[in-house]
């Protein structure tokens, strides 16, 4: 069963290949079911690889399959070979089973689109490039995955090309996270200097034995790597593409910008975690990076009008979360947070995207309202992923994960105080904004009413998501309810356990308690300020603090003024040296030269007569000439 | 008779140069053709002569020659004349100067 | 006979300038005609009578008659004088006299600078010129043909009334008489 692995990755980039070629010609229920069947398929292939893996491999040995060699030059000897272990077993199984729901869901959404063959082959695509970037087992077939999804989320943001707005915010995100790329690639360029291979596995093994624990190189290395990884997680100080990113269609944030593409980074992370626990002062980093990010961003969330820019900055809130965990060491409950969030977040994106679609392109929540009688499916499932995000005690998902991340990041021994209290400071932001957006939607009076219905494929995927919101999380739960951790004991087959520090009888409760009582009071508060108000203006009147995080904390305004207003200083300087002015004083002689001669040609008979008459004088003249 | 063959060409380059005189200073189209016409002539008669030095008949034949390309050319010309009189309204050639630059 | 001959060459040169500075072109064109036929007396002086002939019979008979009849169809005299000497001004004349004054230098340069050659007096009978032309010269006489057919035809459609649009983008520029 395991050596069906390559057709995970085979079957997105035909049907990709497919539509691209004839995508065209062919009707659109055709490309639909290319579009859809192949990621369908995928996925349940990897349903039957999981279970075969999990029943036969009680010791977590991983499985190698070696397709073919991609190069061998100048000691880079590089193969197209794919590794599946447990964490790469999780990534798989979110990308095809979650991405399966969202092309089944686009189907419906993008029916009435133009490039809908467009569509179906940029995301297969894209399932096609992170698979290889989460399956590769060196490094240069995972920067290929890597830049190959960059690729697809700048097509993808830029799908509807005609508005030249969408074009730029796929540009910006193409730019930042190429700053990122460009770390990872000076990593990799350390890496295969020390080591002399790009294989993960055998660095992995080595890196121990070559580095000392605070070396320079080491974090060196692991600084750099940290830098790709925030690029493209979006985490500070890159963080700024991600919200413009919203212009690409729903399911494509869904897809990318919720569930895979951004979690790359924490997959980055996780995989090169022997280089992290080599370099602790990077390890630090990213738990404080992930720290500011969750506070930041969940601020920002706050202030918004657009329920996608809502959710946009929640999920570099959550990644935030996940890289906190990364940071603490805590490695089995960033895997399992990115698996939840995958769920709900993919999930709520889904559900705006049925209201907007609705709405007929609605995007601001205080023109909507009064909706949850109107759609209750959407209703109901945005709420239990609301739930689910907001981490509503025992019946969430949310809850279990992030829970876990909040007593690790005090218990580690890496973690402390003030990273659990930036955590829970997050939770109660979380709650705060995550309600007063379903507040705002769904209920109050109704500004406009509702179109259409959206139809069985639209619908089916948010119920199979609000299912898997709800009860996902009870493969793992805390310590003190149960002793119930499948989900960690799978992934500790690959990435080690976390060190804890002691601790007494009741703290875990305690702090549960704590935790629960931060979302609940969260959600009260959204309850008293936004329940059944009536928002008479498009958007919610500012105050300068508000504008200030409406804008993202104008980390754009920072850029612009301190990176690009330079830059194009430096450009239009340069636009103009003496090169250029000796190759434009060539064109503007030739230009003079032109005009000069054009002179002689001045359509008058007796002119042209005149000159045949002086030049008869000057070939005599030669001629007689002694 | 003993004329020297030079005064008779030079007689022929005399027509010759006032016939281009003519031809560059009319502004008048039909007076550009009547200094062709000429400059023509002129031409004709070098041949002549040069044909009587010799006694042979091919200098006569050559103007013979010249003088049925004149004629065409002649009729032509009139009638590309009354066409541009139609288009233009005037005889001035520098009305005609369109193709510049 | 030589003082006829300078007598000729006179009245040839007199008449062709005062073509060119003329101002009527009825009055330009018998002075065309008068050099013409001083033209033809020096043929007759070099002793060739055909040419002679041709000379008045076809160049001042046929293309100087059709001159004049496209002088009166587009009505030249009498007003147009008055035009014609607002398009020639004095100051028109320096150029071309200069280039043509340097042109005839050199060939007078030429001519000057080269041995005397005297004229023959044998006279060249019109039977010698068609003996000539129909055996050495036939091939040309055949493309004169097909010159002068190729005049008539163009002379025929280049003067017609309506004038037919050859080229579409030229549509708008359709003119009638």
């Amino acid at each position: 069963m395991r050596e069906l692995l390559w057709l995970i990755v085979a079957l997105p980039f035909a049907g990709s290949v497919v539509l691209a070629v004839a995508g065209r010609k062919l009707p659109r229920l055709v490309c639909a079911c290319v579009g859809v069947g192949s990621i369908a398929v995928a996925a349940v292939i990897t349903i039957l690889i999981g279970v075969d893996f999990l029943n036969n491999n009680s010791t977590g040995i991983s499985y190698d399959q070696m397709l073919w060699q991609w190069m061998d030059v100048y000691g880079l000897s590089v193969d197209v070979a794919f590794n599946l272990d447990a964490v790469s077993l999780t990534f798989i199984f979110v990308i095809t089973f979650v991405g399966a729901l969202i092309h089944l869901y686009s189907a419906e959404f993008m029916w009435k689109e133009e490039g809908f063959a467009r569509f179906f082959a940029f995301m297969n695509l894209f399932v096609g490039f992170m698979l290889i970037l989460v399956l590769a087992d060196n490094f240069l077939l995972l920067y290929l995955g890597w830049e190959g999804v960059g690729l697809c989320s700048f097509l993808l943001i830029g799908f509807w090309y005609k508005d030249p707005a969408n074009g730029s915010a796929a540009r910006k995100a193409f730019v930042v996270t190429r700053v990122g790329d460009t770390a990872l690639v000076i990593g990799l360029f350390i890496l295969f200097m020390t080591y002399h291979t790009l294989n993960i596995r055998y660095i992995l093994a080595s890196a121990p034995g070559t580095w000392a624990v605070g070396s320079g190189i080491a974090m060196a290395t692991a600084f750099l790597l940290l830098a790709g990884a925030l690029g493209k997680s979006a985490q500070l100080p890159l963080q700024t593409w991600l919200p413009d990113a919203m212009a690409a269609p729903s399911p494509v944030s869904a897809l990318i910008h919720a569930a895979t593409m951004v979690t790359a980074g924490v997959y980055l992370i996780a995989r090169t975690h022997v280089l992290f626990d080599l370099a602790p002062v990077a390890q630090s980093t990213v738990a404080i990076i992930g720290a500011t990010t969750l506070l930041v961003a969940g601020l920002s969330a706050l202030n918004q009008h657009d329920i996608k820019r809502v959710l946009a900055y929640s999920t570099i809130s959550q990644i935030g979360y996940m890289f906190l965990a990364l940071g603490v060491g805590a490695w089995s409950a960033a895997i399992f947070h990115f698996m939840i969030h995958a769920f709900f977040k993919a999930l709520l994106f889904l559900g705006a995207g049925s209201v907007i679609w609705v709405m007929h392109d609605e995007h601001n929540m205080f023109r909507m309202g009064g909706l949850w009688k109107k759609l209750p499916v959407t209703f109901w499932t945005f709420l239990i992923g609301a739930a689910s995000l907001t981490a509503l005690p025992l019946v969430t998902a949310g809850f279990y994960s992030k829970d876990k991340i909040l007593w690790l990041s005090y218990v580690s021994d890496r973690g402390s105080t003030g990273l659990w209290l930036a955590g829970l400071a997050g939770a109660f932001i979380t709650a705060l904004y995550t309600f007063r957006m379903v507040f705002v939607t769904f209920f109050g009076n109704a500004k406009a009413d509702p179109t259409q219905r959206p139809g069985l494929l639209m619908t089916l995927p948010l119920v199979v998501l609000g299912i898997l919101s709800f009860a996902g999380g009870f493969i793992e739960l805390p310590g003190n309810m149960a002793h119930l951790t499948l989900f960690s004991d799978f992934i500790e087959k690959t990435l080690p356990i976390t060190t804890i520090r002691e601790f007494g009888n009741n703290t875990e409760l305690l702090f549960e308690f704590i935790a629960a009582g931060m979302a609940i009071a969260g959600v009260m508060v959204a309850y008293r300020l936004y329940f059944n108000k009536s928002f008479p203006s498009a958007e919610p009147e500012r105050n300068a603090l508000q504008k200030f995080l409406y804008k993202g904390w104008d980390f754009d305004l920072l850029y612009d003024k301190v990176i690009v207003t330079p830059i194009v200083f430096l450009s239009r300087v340069d636009k103009n040296d003496f090169i250029n002015r000796f190759y434009n004083g060539l064109a503007s002689l030739t230009q003079v030269m032109h005009v000069a001669l054009s002179t002689t040609q001045n359509g008058k008979l007796r002119w042209y007569a005149m000159v045949l008459a002086i030049g008869a004088i000057i070939t005599l003249t030669i001629l007689l000439y002694p | 008779m003993s004329l020297p063959m030079e005064q008779g060409i030079l007689l022929a380059a005399i027509l010759f140069c006032i016939g281009l005189i003519g031809l560059l200073t009319r502004r008048n189209v039909l007076f550009m053709l009547m200094s062709a016409e000429v400059m023509l002539n002129a031409a004709g008669l070098v041949f002549v002569v040069d044909g009587s030095v010799w006694g042979q008949a091919d200098g006569q034949v050559m103007f013979i020659f010249i003088l049925t390309m004149a004629a065409a050319e002649v009729c032509v010309g009139l009638a590309l004349i009354i066409q541009l009189f139609k288009k233009f309204k005037s005889v001035d050639t520098d009305r005609a100067s369109a193709m510049r630059g | 006979m030589n003082i006829l001959f300078y007598i000729a060459a006179f009245a040839a040169v007199i008449s062709t300038v005062k073509v060119i500075i003329g101002k009527n072109a009825v009055h330009a064109l018998l002075y065309l005609i008068v050099s013409l036929l001083s033209v033809s007396v020096i043929f007759f002086i070099l002793g060739a009578p055909f040419v002679a002939a041709l000379e008045v019979i076809i160049y001042a008979g046929a293309i100087m008659v059709l001159f004049v009849f496209v002088i009166m169809m587009l009505n030249l005299s009498g007003d147009g004088v008055k035009k014609e000497s607002e398009l020639l001004m004095p100051t028109m004349w320096i150029g071309p006299s200069l280039v043509s004054m340097i042109l005839l230098a050199e060939m007078v340069y030429m001519l000057t600078h080269q041995a005397v050659v005297p004229m023959g007096i044998k006279e060249v009978p019109p039977g010698a010129v068609g003996e000539l032309m129909f055996s050495k010269y036939l091939l040309v006489v055949e493309l004169a043909a097909f010159l002068l057919t190729a005049g008539i035809i163009g002379a025929y459609h280049l003067g017609e009334k309506e004038m037919r649009i050859h080229n579409r983008y030229l549509m708008d520029e359709k003119q009638d008489l």
